[in-house]
């Protein structure tokens, strides 16, 4: 059954891996063995059943949307991230982690951002367990979104400009990943998405697993005992996607992963290595990893978290694409006919089965809102005149 | 392989090492500038026992600010790992050469066809930093079997049962990275690359040089009371950023040739 436990190598099929220098071998292995001796353990998880209730708000709701689905023709459901504390899914992994490097005896988080959505989780995990923590950000996404910028810096935490590269989220991931190899022994790697070295992908998965099994509960409530026609799900590294994907993967739902069309990964790259992992990745023919370019900061990456490019090898799911201005129609659709704002990461998802609606006419699709659109508004402003 | 005789890195090594000398492999980034490989002449004329030349690759995450910069620049120039292999075979150095690029650079091309193609350039080595112990084997496998050594990295944070496995699958020499941290010149040696050099020496007889922090004549000497030698990038790397050309890397080389002769 695929979205289980990787090989003792950390692998999904070929991809995944644990691709890291020497320094930081034995950081992986330690974190792998907190990590299953936590989630075996009942007491870690009902310390972080009780923060996720109780701090980050879960259960998180499913909507159901009736005037999206009457303008639509599809019969839309709404896994309610957006409403979570901080607004998006990256708490649920945040909180998980931040207990697991206070179990490690870490006294410090160093965390890589795009549009500062796992940022703020990260510093406002490391505010409530006191913990130091330092955000890694790419100089362009510093500047379009400065308000999650400010938020990070008033929840105590250290706000880094990657200036190197592309400056956006891969050269954050790369510059968390120097700092980790400097401050391996204090520092614990709190890594935001189902992406880099094992056991990262499966750990980070495993946290998010709440969405998915959330939303089979309620969406069978909704749907009188069925599951979705579909459930889908932006994909950047790809963690809001593995988290819903994993509360369907064994039913007949089809699972579809949306990408941007400048960052498509899955769908126009090829298999490499990167930031710890081997996956499909946007390179050149020499393997120089590529720029993405995406209106969504926190989808602007070249690379994919190792499963997806496992369930697409595999089929058990598909992965399209969208553009820019498709994304934008999207965003406002939502808020018109909903009065929900979403981030501009999920309305990729809603942009793809709002333009593909004719094929989906009358089935009935659940979509993962994974984050809300507050920190887009100043950028939408802008865009929109 | 543990029985497969050295290659031609070592064998030069070992023999220098045990005629009495102290190791120094100067790195410098392939493609930086036009006259790069005037460069690597520069420093094997003055006194380098092998040379390590970087493919730069786009994401160079073991490396600090100078060699990331120095990535850049090349890659702007249209540096490939072609052009750099290229340039290598005609470059006649007259020591050692090894290349060290990221793995995807490798992997990309194909362990085998970037195994022939270090060979045929005349490349005797490899060093992959972000390729552990657990991930080498298919890559070491293809190197071995056209002779190219592959080196492998041993840091400070490794226990110690690793450190013999790490030993017996290095080609050409054990790379001690010196310190927690990546590339770049630090104002004293810290003190782990004393330690690493120190536990290598005790599990291995190939050559140990010590790597990454190592930045000026004084550190080289003080790193080589317990190591075989040496690699030197980023304070060589910053004066060639800096536009001191061919004439100044082999003055700075030279005296750090010196002082360990010296000492």
């Amino acid at each position: 059954m695929p979205l289980g436990e990787p090989d003792a190598s950390g692998r999904f099929g070929e991809f995944g891996g644990r691709f890291v220098p020497e320094t930081l071998v034995p950081a992986c292995e330690e974190l792998e063995r907190a990590f299953r001796s936590a989630w075996a353990d009942p007491s870690f998880h009902a310390e972080l059943d009780r923060l996720l209730r109780d701090y980050a708000g879960r259960p998180s709701p499913l909507t159901e949307c009736e005037r999206l689905s009457e303008e639509l023709g599809v019969r839309v459901l709404l896994k309610r991230e957006d409403l979570n504390h901080t607004g998006s899914h990256k708490i649920n992994n945040v909180l998980g982690q931040a207990l697991l490097a206070r179990r490690m005896g870490k006294t410090r988080l160093v965390a890589e951002t795009g549009a500062g959505q796992h940022g703020v989780a990260t510093a406002t995990a490391a505010a409530l367990l006191g913990m130091e923590c330092m955000v890694y950000m790419g100089e362009i996404d510093m500047e379009r979104q400065a308000l999650n910028v400010f938020r990070m810096r008033l929840l105590g935490a250290q706000v880094v400009p990657a200036s190197s590269g592309s400056r956006t989220l891969k050269d954050a991931v790369n510059e968390a990943m120097r700092d980790w190899v400097a401050t391996v022994e204090t520092t614990h790697y709190c890594l935001g998405s189902v992406m880099g070295p094992h056991p990262y992908p499966w750990m980070v998965r495993e946290f998010h697993r709440v969405i998915g099994e959330e939303a089979r509960r309620q969406a069978r409530e909704v749907l009188g005992g069925e599951d979705p026609d579909v459930v889908t799900a932006c994909v950047g590294g790809g963690s809001n996607a593995i988290g819903i994907f994993s509360g369907f993967v064994d039913t007949r739902a089809e699972l579809v992963g949306v990408e941007p069309a400048g960052g498509a990964a899955v769908g126009r790259g090829v298999p490499g290595v990167v930031h710890g992992m081997k996956s499909y990745l946007l390179q050149d023919e020499w393997g120089q990893v590529l720029e993405a370019h995406s209106i969504s900061a926190g989808l602007d990456y070249p690379g994919v978290g190792p499963e997806h490019s496992y369930l697409s090898a595999i089929g058990r799911a598909r992965y399209e694409q969208v553009t820019d201005a498709e994304v934008i129609d999207a965003f406002q659709l939502l808020s018109r006919t909903e009065g929900i704002i979403p981030a501009l990461e999920p309305a990729h998802a809603l942009a793809w089965v709002s333009r593909d609606r004719s094929q989906l006419a009358g089935g009935t699709v659940l979509i993962n809102l994974s984050g809300r659109g507050d920190k887009d508004v100043a950028q939408m402003m802008e865009i929109l005149g | 392989m543990t029985g497969a005789p050295p290659g031609r890195l070592e064998v030069a090594l070992r023999a220098r090492r045990d005629a009495g000398r102290k190791l120094l492999i100067p790195y410098l980034t392939g493609g930086l500038s036009p006259d790069w490989t005037d460069v690597v002449r520069a420093v094997a004329d003055a006194g380098a026992d092998a040379i390590e030349i970087g493919v730069p690759f786009s994401d160079p995450v073991m490396d600090g600010p100078v060699i990331q910069a120095a990535s850049e620049q090349a890659l702007r120039r249209g540096t490939t790992p072609a052009s750099v292999l290229d340039a290598l075979r005609d470059v006649d150095a007259g020591v050692p050469l090894a290349v060290m690029t990221y793995y995807n650079i490798c992997f990309r091309m194909g362990h085998e066809r970037f195994a022939s193609s270090l060979h045929e350039a005349g490349v005797c080595a490899a060093i992959l930093p972000d390729l552990p112990l657990e991930e080498v084997g298919p890559w070491a496998e293809a190197a071995d079997r056209v002779g190219v050594e592959t080196v492998m990295l041993a840091a400070p944070t490794a226990p110690d049962e690793r450190l013999p496995r790490i030993c017996e699958r290095a080609r050409g020499f054990v790379y001690a990275v010196g310190l927690l941290g990546v590339t770049g010149e630090r104002d004293a040696l810290a003190s782990s690359a004393l330690v690493i050099a120190k536990r290598l020496k005790a599990v291995t007889d190939k050559p140990v040089l010590v790597g990454v922090g190592v930045s000026d004549a004084a550190q080289a000497v003080q790193a080589c009371q317990e190591a075989d030698g040496v690699v030197i990038g980023s304070a060589l790397v910053r004066r060639l950023l800096d536009g001191e050309g061919p004439g100044g890397a082999h003055a700075f080389v030279a005296s750090i040739r010196e002082a360990l002769d010296d000492a």
